[in-house]
């Protein structure tokens, strides 16, 4: 409708066959070619695809901000019918000024950490128009109020690192919004944030496109959050545009491989709970320096092309390795790249192999029984306090009241063997920190914690070399895990050589082995950590971590910085490896759908203490505890119908020197209402735990029975 | 199951490839080149010294004391007709290519290379002690550096070798005294960046020593921004080398020293006779600035597209 409407109108974006190089020491690399969308006033086009696909490459070429060694090669934007290539740069300077704002992903180093926010924002208006500085922080103030900030005349007089993370990014937006622009280019805005504050600055962009009129180009990753935001989407692969569609036909109905690829390879909130397996699409995205331009570059991924699929006709498929496809009609207004053209849509998409039935860990259902299983790791009333750093003269003299950072706060727990624990919340909940804790990086304050029936409550430097050994962990960060000094082979041998898991002199031959297990071949054992992708990396960090044979390993947020494809195909990697060496895990994610898939366990934290805990089958069902509904409903879905409410958590996670008091999620629980008296005792009382079946426990003063209607009451809505 | 894994098949040759990309940031610099080029004609000229003339440093030609540069003395002679080239090039032996540790016993490597290399091992060792400790052994490690910086340089280097007496090994042991606290600065600021590395929690995770990990896992990571600091430290070096020469403070005469060279020389600029001190101070001149131009190139050409 909205485009009915500015259908005669000049499009606020016209991109045009744009191709985008960059010069290197040796030659041009071409990073874009081959991309074409429009952009109408009050139209949100998404652009996702894999990293190192030219996804900000092109909003960059867009502002004309390629740096000193990147340009426009060929094809034209045209910014409200007027063409942008070849313009000087002084005039491109003014029209982007006044007309094109763009979002970043990181809040904290956008803002100038040495100005107020409001010397930051008036010089926006001050810069380009001419008005006096009272009107400026007047609309300064009424546009903070519009994306919703709290008391808005305060924060202006704040530096960016006083408040917080989603706030510096409404601050952002503000920003961006403050001259009117007709275009607005959003770069991956939502990804440095937590869930609850993503799902927040999501409805944000939704109800600004609706007012402002702007046309939107979102960029992202995360085909959750696409589905939220965009009218059309846009799928980039290896610097081309592969398809571009209508959101709702391209969920329905996407056509291009590589679209239906990255649609299967997520795991999602919905699913049911007896897939182990995911889609993966196989290899990886070539290096701009390999793309081929005579023949269609997802070529040597594509399943259509090497399997078949359905095809009753292979003969199609025989040009993708010898001519360059160009971009087709599927619809009216739905166009991929691929000489398949319709023929892929005759399949369903979803009809991809989602594998095979999932081993549960057996969850009996009382209590005593559930005692009975064995326990690999049980924690114990587990503290880790940090002392905080107060540098006032009465603390020097040490009269000052001693404070603490309580990073994990009395936490217990059970790890039964065999079995995969989930932890999830926020960040700064206390995630990591326990794991530092139970792994020996951080000197425990108080509390036991026992591995096998040994004490394991001492730092790692005190640990003995065969209890050492039992406990291994794969880090989140696949671009510092490894050491970039040694090659592969070292690093993995390294353990080895340590523990000594085998005799001297099959040292290589067991990290062939190892290499094999997590499907490197063995020429990776040369290797050094540069040439691998991320991906790769994080591979070779989980056969590090299983060289020396722990019976626990913890897994760390190891996929969250990896792209969907890849991070399926290494999901689907622990689950082999955990069920072939039936080794117990604790897997930390942020990613709720993540640790639905891979755990038989979940814990939910909040500020240091669990909050809900129990066996997956329990978790996702209401009843919840509110913060885990909460966090379950600000999960974006990749469907584009599924345009559900979430829960807005008012604020942010409180500092965990400064807990409240009670239940610390009283300050932001939406659901303390329902308690008498507006839930005092939440502020008075911390709860006890609520023990449900299955070993099913809530921290919370509001009965279970009352938390599964109110669950449901808000599902029927 | 199409599992992503093992792609093409690439036959590993990385060994040769490191050497290729790091000439090919040698090449790519025309500054790291125009200095490459003198620092190397200084080494030629070093090494291949009793080759190049055929003069000894300490040989006398009384006839022609204080001559000008002719067909006999290329660069001229000074005021006891020493040939100035074959002083030049046997001096820059000293720096560059032999270290005398007695008359008749030579180690192999300059004077001005086994002071920087000294004060590397030193301040290497010092800052990955303070950086990865941290704490009071932090403390006490640079407050102790902080107090040997706030001494003046050239004071420093004076009283070094006046306290010890002046000889080649002497001054290899003032240059790297010297050296010690700019290095160790530079390698705790590289190992607090590079204790945050997931690899070194996974290296305590597999509990290794303190000193594994400070020499195995974080030295080798240092290397990059350290071997440009050698560089230019060993021209500071050559610069201490021929200020203390010019003090008289650096090689006992009749040894072709550059900065008493100068400082012999000096005496005889305003009687028409400037070569003797010319040649030495563009020579100390030209290789400073050459070890300048290398290092300050590859920093640039390394760090421009990344």
């Amino acid at each position: 409708m909205k485009q009915a409407e500015n259908a005669e109108s000049v499009p606020v974006l016209d991109v045009r066959d744009l191709a985008i190089s960059y010069q290197t020491r040796k030659r041009d690399v071409p990073a874009v070619r081959g991309v074409n969308f429009t952009v109408h006033q009050g139209e949100t086009i998404g652009v996702v695809g894999e990293s190192g696909c030219g996804k900000s490459t092109i909003a960059f070429g867009i502002l004309d901000f390629l740096g000193t060694n990147g340009k426009v090669v060929d094809g034209s934007i045209k910014f409200m019918g007027r063409e942008m290539v070849g313009t000087p740069k002084d005039e491109l300077r003014k029209i982007r000024g006044n007309n094109i704002s763009m979002v970043y992903q990181d809040p904290m180093q956008a803002l100038n950490p040495s100005l107020t926010i409001g010397t930051q924002l008036t010089e926006v208006l001050t810069a380009h128009q001419n008005i006096s500085h009272n009107e400026a922080r007047d609309r300064c103030i009424a546009m903070l109020k519009r994306v919703y900030m709290p008391d808005p005349a305060n924060v202006l007089k704040r530096y960016p690192h006083m408040i917080s993370g989603g706030q510096q990014q409404r601050v952002i937006i503000a920003m961006a919004l403050l001259n009117n622009p007709s275009l607005l280019i959003m770069d991956e805005p939502t990804t440095a944030l937590d869930v609850t504050v993503e799902a927040a600055v999501l409805d944000l962009v939704e109800d600004l496109k609706n007012d402002f009129n702007t046309g939107i180009i979102f960029i992202t990753h995360n085909l959750g959050v696409v589905a939220k935001v965009s009218d059309r989407l846009c799928v980039m692969y290896a610097g081309e545009m592969v398809e571009e569609g209508p959101i709702e036909e391209m969920f329905t109905n996407p056509a291009h491989p590589y679209t239906r690829g990255l649609l299967c390879c997520v795991p999602r909130i919905r699913d049911d709970l007896s897939n182990n397996r995911l889609w993966s699409i196989r290899g990886r995205v070539p290096h701009p320096a390999e793309r081929s331009s005579t023949a269609c570059i997802f070529a040597p991924r594509c399943d259509w092309r090497i399997e078949g699929k359905n095809l009753k006709d292979k003969s199609l498929v025989k040009n993708c390795t010898i001519a360059h496809p160009e971009l087709v009609n599927i619809s009216e207004d739905h166009r991929s790249r691929c000489f398949l053209g319709r023929e892929t849509i005759k399949t369903p998409w979803n009809e991809y192999a989602r594998g095979r039935k999932k081993k549960l860990i057996h969850v009996p259902e009382d209590d005593h029984e559930l005692t009975s299983l064995e326990n690999l790791l049980t924690v114990d009333h587990m503290k880790v306090f940090y002392k905080s750093h107060n540098r006032s003269l009465k603390n020097i003299l040490g009269l000052a009241e001693k404070k603490y950072i309580k990073a994990v706060d009395d936490i217990s727990l059970k790890v039964v063997k065999g079995s995969t624990i989930g932890i999830v919340g926020e960040s700064g909940c206390g995630k990591s920190t326990l794991v530092k804790g139970i792994i020996g990086l951080e000197e425990l304050t108080g509390g036991k914690a026992q591995l096998m029936g040994l004490d394991i409550d001492m730092p790692v430097k005190k640990r003995d070399l065969s209890l050492i050994r039992e406990l291994q962990m794969v880090f989140q960060n696949p671009d510092s895990t490894l050491n970039p000094s040694y090659c592969i082979g070292k690093q993995i041998a390294r353990p080895i050589k340590k523990f000594k898991t085998v005799s001297r002199g099959k040292e290589r031959e067991e990290v062939e082995r190892l290499l094999r297990s997590v499907k490197l071949a063995a020429y990776y054992y040369g290797r050094y950590p540069r040439q691998l992708s991320g991906g790769e990396k994080q591979r070779v960090g989980i056969a590090r971590a299983l060289a020396s044979r722990p019976s626990m390993v913890i897994y760390d947020e190891p996929v969250s910085a990896l792209d969907v494809s890849v991070q399926a195909a290494v999901l689907n990697l622990i689950n082999e490896i955990k069920e072939e060496l039936g080794s117990t895990m604790i897997f930390i994610a942020h990613d709720l759908s993540v640790v639905k898939f891979i755990s038989d366990f979940v814990a939910v934290m909040y500020l240091g203490q669990i909050v809900e805990f129990g066996p997956v089958a329990s978790i996702y069902p209401p009843p919840y505890h509110p913060y885990t509904e909460a966090l379950l409903s600000a999960v974006p879905i990749p469907d584009p119908k599924a345009k559900k409410q979430s829960i807005g958590l008012s604020g942010d996670v409180p500092s965990a020197s400064n807990q409240p008091s009670g239940c610390y999620f009283h300050t932001r629980c939406p659901r303390r209402k329902v308690l008498p008296e507006n839930g005092k005792i939440c502020e008075e009382k911390a709860p006890k735990f609520q023990k449900l079946k299955n070993g099913h426990k809530i921290f919370c003063h509001i009965p279970a029975d009352k938390l599964l209607e109110l669950a449901l009451k808000k599902n029927k809505i | 199951m199409p599992d992503t894994a093992i792609i093409e098949n690439n036959t590993a040759k990385q060994k040769p490839n490191r050497v290729k990309e790091a000439l090919s940031i040698l090449f790519s610099s025309k500054t790291a080149m125009v200095g490459l080029i003198i620092v190397m004609f200084w080494v030629i000229v070093a090494v291949f010294a009793p080759y190049m003339t055929k003069y000894t440093p300490t040989e006398q030609d009384w006839k022609a004391p204080n001559h000008g540069p002719c067909a006999e003395h290329v660069l001229g002679t000074d005021e006891l007709g020493r040939d100035l080239w074959a002083r030049l090039i046997y001096g820059a032996r000293v720096v560059l290519v032999v270290l005398p540790v007695t008359e008749h016993f030579m180690l192999p490597g300059g004077t001005a290379i086994w002071g920087v290399l000294v004060s590397l091992f030193i301040g290497a060792v010092l800052g990955l002690i303070g950086g990865y400790k941290g704490g009071w052994i932090d403390e006490i490690v640079m407050r102790l550096l902080d107090a040997m910086m706030a001494i003046p340089v050239i004071l420093l280097y004076l009283i070094i070798v006046a306290a010890i007496g002046a000889s080649a090994v002497n001054v290899v042991i003032a240059i790297a005294i010297v050296g010690v606290p700019g290095i160790a600065r530079l390698v705790r600021s590289l190992t607090l960046d590079i204790k945050t590395r997931e690899y070194i929690r996974a290296a305590e995770t597999r509990g290794e020593s303190a000193w594994v990990i400070m020499f195995v896992e974080i030295l080798p990571n240092t290397r990059g921004p350290i071997i440009i600091d050698a560089m230019l430290r060993v021209g500071y070096a050559i610069f201490a080398m021929g200020t203390l020469g010019f003090l008289g403070l650096g090689m006992p005469p009749p040894s072709p020293d550059w900065g008493s060279m100068v400082a012999k020389g000096r005496a005889f600029i305003l009687t028409g006779s400037p070569w003797a001190a010319l040649w030495p101070a563009i020579a100390i001149a030209s290789l400073v600035v050459g070890l300048n131009l290398l290092a300050d190139g590859i920093r640039e050409e390394s760090m421009r597209y990344q």
